[in-house]
């Protein structure tokens, strides 16, 4: 096993619901509700899940995009939940994101060659010949072509445009790279695309990819381990092939059994869950779960169920599945 | 449909009935320099009773406007640039006033949206929305299409259906706002239903329940539905027949089975092949289509794939191929295509 690059532990962030004139606080949104997870250097953690489940501001808590409300987030073994914006300097050149929707995070008044060069200004790496020259290595490494530099985000496509925000976040050598639904927003034949070159990245860069996504079809061809998270707890997580054909938790095989496949009569008679992803903000009691598992009982009501390692890396959250 | 009444019916021969919607020569150019923006280039199929047809492309690909250009929903200058013939059950509506094309939609032709809060009212509860057509067209009483509203709501699925009736849709889930648009587009038991990514933005779990309702309610309105989808995996569970559109035309059409079973365009073939699988063994790469969809403005001469595509030939450069039937039952617009 490689060295541990991330240790999240505990992770809680809530978010306050405010109403009325004064903007009073009426009550809390526990957005993640104690999330405890761990990346390797150069491997793919994907945090899957539906709208709500919290994965993506788990994501951004990991970078310090939004504070944590408690917990603790090691990065290079040192902790850094708690520090302020000034003592995290050092930490973020060394972590990046990737967005769902490259052009909302492009400057559109800015030339991909000023785009890119943008981290360098703000971290005062190098002279103005040096960081001409990194640009030109980071739109070779996405495979873009070299006048790239001198066009605006608007003239490309949206496969183009994700590739430059994939060199952007690449720009100072991060180790660690959260990328937040980088593939939804692309058709299929670019989603590929963009996959390919990310795992190829990977490889070559040694980087270890936090990968955020609700599609569990392209999950299952970048992810080393998969973490699914129901109402802000994580309820599953497994080696990859042990949770896409070994899934214990009943919302993990729900969301697999939900999944389409692009095979025709292959349509089985799912054991779909049923109603809707209930608001976060008025969880259900005990496993979130509950009131559309198939096969809860009253101590699921009653008890949130502590999550059990039940094979080598393998944790199920549910109080039915037994070592 | 069963396998057994689709060959029952391809038995009777073509002559037996009109298809319920026939479209011709569809086309939406838009005058540009230096060429036309043709955003449909020429589109033509037909769809049966109780039958399902994917529209399957990519972003770009004029799925869409295909689907706005048959419920006459686009708006001008659009709207009069639109060439080609739609016929609902043998009738032309592409001419038809625009009164009696209103009175059409919602009664015989209606259309379910990606987004429900762009198509639903916001200001008017969700029960009222749904009695309003069964109001107009089918004459019922308000305190009658108000009771049928709640019917409804129950059939898509919506456990209490008085409550989400009486609410205004912000306050419902996506799910739930969904379900109450399919209830609103089927008030009035459509002919036919277009469904436009009627499930890309909801989550997995929905989508399921969903992809369910509208084919239960097929079987039992027996109505057609013309289903637009980027989403093959959602096309080979859910139609039987698929046409697949690239830059504004269709270049292959077959019944599913067959098209996920040997597709014969580069593209169709392509495009299945990228999809990811979750699989045991997984593939060091996914198959990709190398390039980008030429933009409207910037078709190339000839076959619009023909830059993109590993079998091109100096006549697929020169000479855009037609849609030609190639066995029964399916269509094909390529010169150079894999065996079937």
């Amino acid at each position: 096993m490689a060295e541990t690059l991330l240790s999240v532990s505990g992770l809680q962030v809530h978010f306050p619901i405010r109403a009325g004139l004064l903007r009073r606080r009426v009550g809390m949104v526990r957005a993640v509700d104690g999330v405890d997870l761990d990346v390797a250097r150069g491997e793919t953690l994907a945090l899957v899940g539906e709208s709500g489940c919290g994965k993506t501001t788990t994501g951004k808590a990991i970078l310090r995009l939004v504070d944590p409300t408690a917990g603790s987030i090691r990065f290079g073994g040192e902790e850094i939940a708690r520090r302020g914006q000034r003592e995290l300097a050092p930490f973020r050149r060394r972590m990046q994101i990737i967005f769902q929707d490259p052009y909302s995070s492009l400057n559109p008044r800015m030339t991909v060659g000023a785009i890119l060069s943008a981290p360098f200004e703000i971290h005062r790496i190098g002279d103005a010949g040096q960081r001409r020259a990194r640009v030109a290595e980071l739109l070779e490494m996405v495979g873009l072509p070299q006048e790239a530099a001198r066009r605006y985000p608007h003239e490309f496509s949206g496969g183009q445009r994700q590739r430059i925000g994939i060199a952007r976040a690449l720009a100072l050598r991060p180790e660690l790279v959260v990328g937040d639904e980088p593939v939804s927003a692309l058709d299929v034949s670019i989603q590929a695309q963009i996959v390919n070159l990310m795992r190829h990245l990977q490889v070559e860069l040694g980087l270890a990819y936090v990968m955020i996504s609700h599609n569990l079809a392209v999950v299952s061809h970048v992810a080393d381990r998969v973490a699914v998270m129901y109402l802000g707890r994580i309820v599953e997580t497994a080696p990859r092939e042990a949770l896409f054909f070994g899934a214990r938790h009943p919302y993990t095989q729900a969301l697999l059994a939900a999944v389409p496949e692009p095979v025709p009569g292959r349509r089985r008679t799912r054991h779909v869950a049923r109603g809707d992803v209930p608001s976060p903000a008025r969880p259900p009691s005990g496993c979130h779960f509950h009131p559309r598992c198939p096969l809860a009982t009253d101590a699921c009501a009653r008890e949130a169920p502590v999550p059990r390692e039940i094979a080598p890396g393998h944790r199920v959250a549910c109080h039915l599945v037994q070592p | 449909m069963t396998a057994a009444a689709t060959s029952a019916r391809m038995d009777a021969g073509p002559a037996q009935q009109v298809p319920l919607l026939s479209v011709r020569g569809l086309e939406l150019h838009v005058p540009s320099s230096p060429q036309a923006l043709r955003l449909i280039d020429g589109v033509s199929f037909d769809l049966d009773r109780g039958e399902t047809l994917g529209l399957v492309g990519e972003s770009g690909s004029g799925k869409t406007l295909t689907a706005l250009s048959i419920m006459r929903l686009l708006e001008p200058p659009l709207s009069g640039l639109v060439r080609g013939q739609v016929a609902l059950d043998g009738v032309e509506v592409m001419a038809l006033p625009e009164g009696e094309m209103s009175a059409l939609r919602g009664r015989v032709l209606s259309m379910v949206f990606q987004e429900p809060m762009t198509s639903l009212n916001p200001v008017m509860t969700v029960g009222r929305q749904i009695a309003e057509p069964a109001m107009r067209h089918l004459g019922l009483g308000a305190a009658a299409a108000a009771s049928r509203a709640q019917e409804l709501l129950r059939l898509v699925g919506i456990p209490d259906p008085a409550r989400v009736a009486a609410s205004h849709p912000h306050l419902l889930s996506g799910g739930m706002r969904q379900r109450a648009m399919i209830a609103t587009a089927i008030a009035c038991r459509p002919a036919l239903l277009i469904a436009d990514e009627p499930t890309t933005a909801l989550d997995v779990t929905v989508q399921a329940q969903i992809l369910e309702l509208l084919g239960d309610l097929q079987r039992e309105l027996g109505s057609a539905i013309l289903l637009i989808t980027h989403d093959l995996a959602v096309i080979a569970e859910n139609a039987h027949r698929v046409a697949v559109m690239y830059a504004g035309r269709i270049i292959e059409e077959a019944p599913v089975d067959a098209l996920f079973a040997g597709a014969r365009h580069p593209y169709a073939r392509g495009l299945l092949a990228s999809i990811p699988r979750i699989e045991r063994a997984r593939p060091d790469a996914l198959p990709e289509i190398p390039g980008v969809v030429p933009a409207p403005g910037e078709r190339p001469a000839g076959c619009a794939f023909a830059p993109r595509c590993a079998r091109a030939a100096s006549r697929c450069h020169a000479e855009a191929p037609p849609l030609v039937q190639t066995a029964p039952r399916h269509r094909l617009a390529c010169w150079e295509p894999f065996d079937g």
